[in-house]
């Protein structure tokens, strides 16, 4: 039914964003010609994304990162060095439309912070310094490509004796020769054995995704990638894509292979644009090798290729079934589970999403072998996981784990400082404080074992951090990449803010407190899809785990009857008519 | 036809075909589930207003989007899911800016309706008074992005006869809104308009010349009410053994329409007086209090830094104080202003009207007036409010019975007729 081009709409709009530095009206109108459709539908996808502009938004455009670690590592004076190195004002465009200074949440740089995309390449490590020569030489006419920084990987630790499983030694290929020998069915069974669950955050059973999709009659089959790792403080897979893509890759074709799939499909978030070389260069040198396209990795009849679709930048378009959207040129509204991606996906057909790490833990478990693998981790929980940590402490990076390890572990071999309030599995995760250091990172039953899952951001706090802020900062990215479909997530969000801004200015009562319990609380049972339903959990965390730190925020002890209320605060747009 | 499987409803054993939709299952049955946004005939189910929350094997979760499955339970009646599925509602309220009393739908309003049904009297969320365009562009129709609650109900019905849509999201979070086509509008029928403007479930599309074409009173939900009161018992004896109590009124941000309300019960307040001593109050024309009160009933939110003091002298001497009508609940009519910075309204006001002599006006400003506020404050953001009697104006039987419980404890039961009052 529908236009087949039109899975092509973000690729279009792309290309006029960056022919004239933003979306003009008649590429709007050129657009719904060629998709035939009204012009307010194509708006309406333009609009979705922040990284598309509908006003001129200079021939270079900078997005500096605006997360909380950013903003603990001195977000305002480099916001302040670009406004004036540029003449540009934040959320604007200088005079001379030559630069665009925007703020974007995660960019997928916790250990390298400061950190922006200009022209999205990346530069780490800002200081107001590096800035102002930056913006010099890009005046001189230096392109941001030829000046951007190098990014490290920064893995900082490995499990000792050759137990890593994402950086061991392998020969490509070997793993999907591997699974042929095994066959579908010994594939999934290996997954099973392996009990692998979805990096991603979700930590759904790997093997009953893949049997279901492996299941489904119809045809064809996708396979596709979730490489849009946009929960604040995760960059994991930003080193894996950069490392290793090999790895992934493979997992992918497994997964294909598996299922009876014939395409692949890489979501790439827009903020990892300057990985696609290597991706590209990786992909190129796979068909070369035979492994993608007719016959791919000599297996008969296996015809499989892989493509990589670029994001525009929303957070909600990690969620799959939004990403669906995103790939089929649509908004990324998440759709309400009435078919499961298995069933109906990408275009209604079968599709297959799993995390860049899970694919790429696919590949090494089959290639590896289960019964090896599961000598890693704790019984229950085997394997390893990679951690992105960031925050408070000496040496932030990559960390690949094996499940089991205490928090305690983690922050001694980070080298933390003074931790106070530790963030696990970003924003939308849950809250820990030094109480539950000795509570292990794994995938066990939280209920039971206490344990502790991480779907890899770890952000550590020190004790001079302010805690609302944190939740303020939190607070502003939600509402920002709410998708904006449902009432409780759109609305609720905004609400929550509210209530924080109160706290924040010390004019919040004890009741106040509770309904941020008991609103958030609403919002997680009716909100749509995760983000609207895992959003509020971290304030409500913080204020059970934190209990005397809101309460020192609280108002003054207003009496019971008068309420805290700024009169002089509501009064001051009015004192300017005093002559 | 799909094999029928057993569900329960509320502890209701249920016979039903797989893999329909439990919102049809259960009004099938007699069990109503609330909704806006949920069209049967979608075969991918909207599920965007989330008004139709319940229990599905023990899990919070909307019903238009469960296929009923062997086994399913669900729980649609308790206190705590009505609480839920009205704080939805109640969300909404909060979140765009209604002012039923100016809406061209009034009377023919779902959200109205479901605000009524599910007994919405009070404001738990803050209001969030953001600027919503109301887009005139088109000729045809007006878009009132005040009103609209995202339910993409026209997103999904109304497309132009070759297919194209007429209506879909734009921007994100919660700048998102509903973004109407001109040119495909103009494409469409009259009759094709009229229906956007049926399906809607506020007033957010508006026709022009076919939005007041049924008369308030005349409506869908303009119905009588057939509830009848219960006999007041043993009411004689109780009224003899009042004591006499004193009460104070205000009107501060509002209109005077509550006050108005309350002279409503005639010579009935001549029996009331029997038993209540109205003390400072625009009735009596007390400036100051004299004595403590049992009772302030406050009319109005605070626009001013007068109001907040008045407000806070009301809270001094009086036990008890109650919100009476919208504005002093939340704002009500003069938080029309809320959206708009207050320079913008008051340099209209005195310096940019077209009836202005430009230069000559001035701002009022004087030590002896009072302050103006950045925006109409409810009545308790400022102060304590033990109770909310909601209406625009509430009805005088209504204010009286909740006085005549508050003062003496008698019960009473409000009518649907006497709660609605548009």
């Amino acid at each position: 039914m529908t236009n087949p081009n039109r899975t092509q709409l973000l690729n279009r709009l792309w290309e006029f964003q960056r022919r004239a530095g933003y979306i003009r009206d008649a590429d709007i109108q050129a657009c719904a010609q060629w998709l035939d459709i009204s012009a307010i539908e194509v708006e309406g996808v333009a609009s979705f994304y922040h990284f598309f502009h509908r006003q001129p938004a200079g021939a270079i455009q900078i997005y500096l990162d605006n997360s909380i670690v950013a903003e603990h590592s001195g977000f305002e004076a480099i916001k302040t060095a670009f406004e004036q190195a540029t003449g540009a004002k934040m959320g604007g465009v200088d005079p001379s439309g030559s630069f665009g200074l925007f703020a974007t949440p995660c960019i997928g740089l916790s250990d390298q912070l400061p950190a922006a995309l200009i022209g999205f390449q990346p530069f780490t490590n800002l200081t107001p310094e590096k800035v102002g020569r930056i913006v010099r030489e890009m005046k001189q006419g230096a392109s941001p490509e030829s000046i951007c920084d190098t990014v490290e990987s920064n893995i900082r630790y490995l499990p000792p004796e050759d137990r890593t499983i994402f950086f061991r030694e392998c020969e490509t290929g070997s793993a999907l020769r591997q699974a042929a020998a095994l066959g579908p069915a010994g594939v999934i069974a290996e997954l099973k054995m392996a009990e692998l669950n979805g990096r991603g955050g979700a930590f759904f059973p790997t093997w009953i995704k893949w049997n279901a999709c492996r299941e489904q009659p119809g045809t064809p089959k996708y396979v596709v990638c979730n490489a849009d790792e946009g929960e604040p403080g995760t960059f994991k897979d930003r080193v894996l894509l950069q490392e290793n893509p090999e790895s992934v890759l493979e997992g992918m074709l497994i997964g294909g292979y598996t299922i009876g799939a014939s395409e692949g499909i890489i979501y790439l978030r827009a903020e990892y644009t300057w990985l696609l070389p290597r991706l590209e260069a990786t992909l190129a040198d796979f068909r070369k090798k035979g492994l993608l396209g007719k016959d791919a990795g000599g297996l008969k009849d296996f015809d499989f290729d892989i493509r990589i679709q670029l994001g525009a930048g929303a957070y909600v378009c990690g969620e799959e079934t939004a990403m669906l959207e995103s790939m089929e040129g649509k908004r990324g509204e998440p759709r309400t589970k009435w078919f499961f991606p298995v069933e109906k996906g990408f275009l209604q057909q079968p599709t297959l999403i799993n995390n860049v790490e899970t694919f790429a833990a696919a590949a090494h478990i089959t290639g590896m072998g289960a019964s090896v693998y599961n000598q890693r981790g704790i019984p229950g929980s085997p394997g390893t996981k990679l951690i992105s940590v960031s925050g408070d402490c000496h040496k932030p990076g990559l960390y690949e784990i094996e499940w089991g390890m205490p928090v305690a572990e983690l922050l001694d071999l980070c080298e933390a400082e003074d931790p106070y309030f530790m963030q696990v599995s970003g924003p939308s995760g849950e809250c820990i404080s030094m109480a539950e250091k000795d509570r292990r990172i794994s995938m066990l039953d939280l209920m039971v074992h206490k344990d502790i899952r991480c779907g890899g951001s770890f952000m550590i706090f020190n004790r001079q951090r302010d805690l609302v802020r944190v939740l303020l900062n939190f607070s502003a990215f939600f509402k920002h990449e709410s998708c904006g479909v449902c009432t409780p997530c759109r609305a609720g969000n905004f609400i929550l803010q509210r209530q924080l801004e109160k706290l924040d200015r010390h004019l919040a009562q004890p009741a106040d407190l509770d309904t941020i319990r008991n609103w958030g609380a609403i919002m997680k049972a009716t909100s749509r899809c995760g983000l609207g339903k895992t959003a509020p959990n971290t304030p409500i965390m913080a204020m059970e785990k934190f209990y005397d730190y809101f309460v020192a925020r609280l108002g003054q002890p207003a009496n019971s009857l008068n309420k805290s209320f700024d009169l002089e605060r509501a009064t001051a747009a009015y004192e300017k008519y005093k002559s | 036809m799909n094999k029928t499987v057993n569900i329960t409803i509320d502890g209701r054993q249920i016979m039903a075909e797989a893999g329909r939709n439990l919102v049809d299952v259960a009004r099938e049955n007699g069990i109503f589930i609330p909704s806006l946004c949920y069209y049967a005939h979608l075969e991918q189910p909207l599920g965007t207003c989330r008004v139709c929350t319940c229990h599905l094997n023990g899990k919070a979760g909307v019903a238009c989007t469960e296929k009923v499955h062997e086994g399913l339970s669900v729980v649609v009646n308790t206190p705590e899911l009505n609480d839920l599925r009205k704080a939805v509602v109640e969300m909404m309220f909060a979140e765009g800016n209604h002012f039923c009393p100016a809406c061209e739908k009034s009377g023919n309003c779902d959200l109205q309706h479901m605000g009524y049904e599910l007994g919405i009297a009070g404001a738990r969320f803050p209001h969030l008074f953001e600027d919503r365009i109301i887009d005139f562009t088109s000729t045809r129709m007006i878009m009132e992005h005040n009103r609209c609650i995202k339910c993409r109900r026209c997103v999904e019905e109304i497309f132009t006869d070759d297919g194209k849509r007429v209506f879909t999201y734009v921007n994100r979070g919660n700048e998102t809104v509903v973004g109407i086509d001109y040119e495909q509008e103009s494409r469409l029928s009259e009759a094709q308009a009229v229906n956007a403007m049926r399906i809607c479930p506020t007033g957010a599309i508006i026709v022009r010349g076919a939005d007041m074409s049924q008369p308030f009173g005349e409506r869908k939900f303009d119905m009588e009410s057939v509830q009848v009161e219960q006999a007041p018992a043993a009411k004689e004896p109780a009224v003899k053994t009042r004591e006499k109590k004193v009460i104070a009124t205000v009107s501060l941000a509002g209109c005077f329409g509550c006050h108005m309300s309350m002279l409503d019960i005639d010579t009935g307040l001549l029996d009331l007086l029997e038993f209540v001593e109205i003390h400072k109050s625009p009735l009596t024309d007390f400036k100051k209090f004299g004595k403590r009160c049992h009772l302030g009933l406050i009319e109005g939110g605070c626009c001013n830094s007068e109001n907040v003091e008045t407000l806070r002298e009301f809270r001094k001497n009086c036990d008890i104080l109650v919100s009476v009508g919208e504005c002093a609940i939340w704002g009500g009519l003069p938080a029309m202003r809320n959206t708009i910075p207050l320079g913008e309204c008051l340099e209209e006001a005195y310096l940019t009207a077209p009836l202005h002599e430009p230069g000559a006006g001035v701002v009022p400003y004087h030590e002896d007036l009072p302050k103006i506020l950045d925006k109409v404050y409810g009545c308790s953001e400022i102060v304590q409010i033990d109770y909310f009697i909601p209406g625009c104006p509430p009805s005088a039987t209504h204010i009286w019975k909740v006085v005549e419980n508050l003062l003496w404890g008698e019960k009473h039961s409000i009518l649907y007729s006497e709660f609605k009052y548009d």
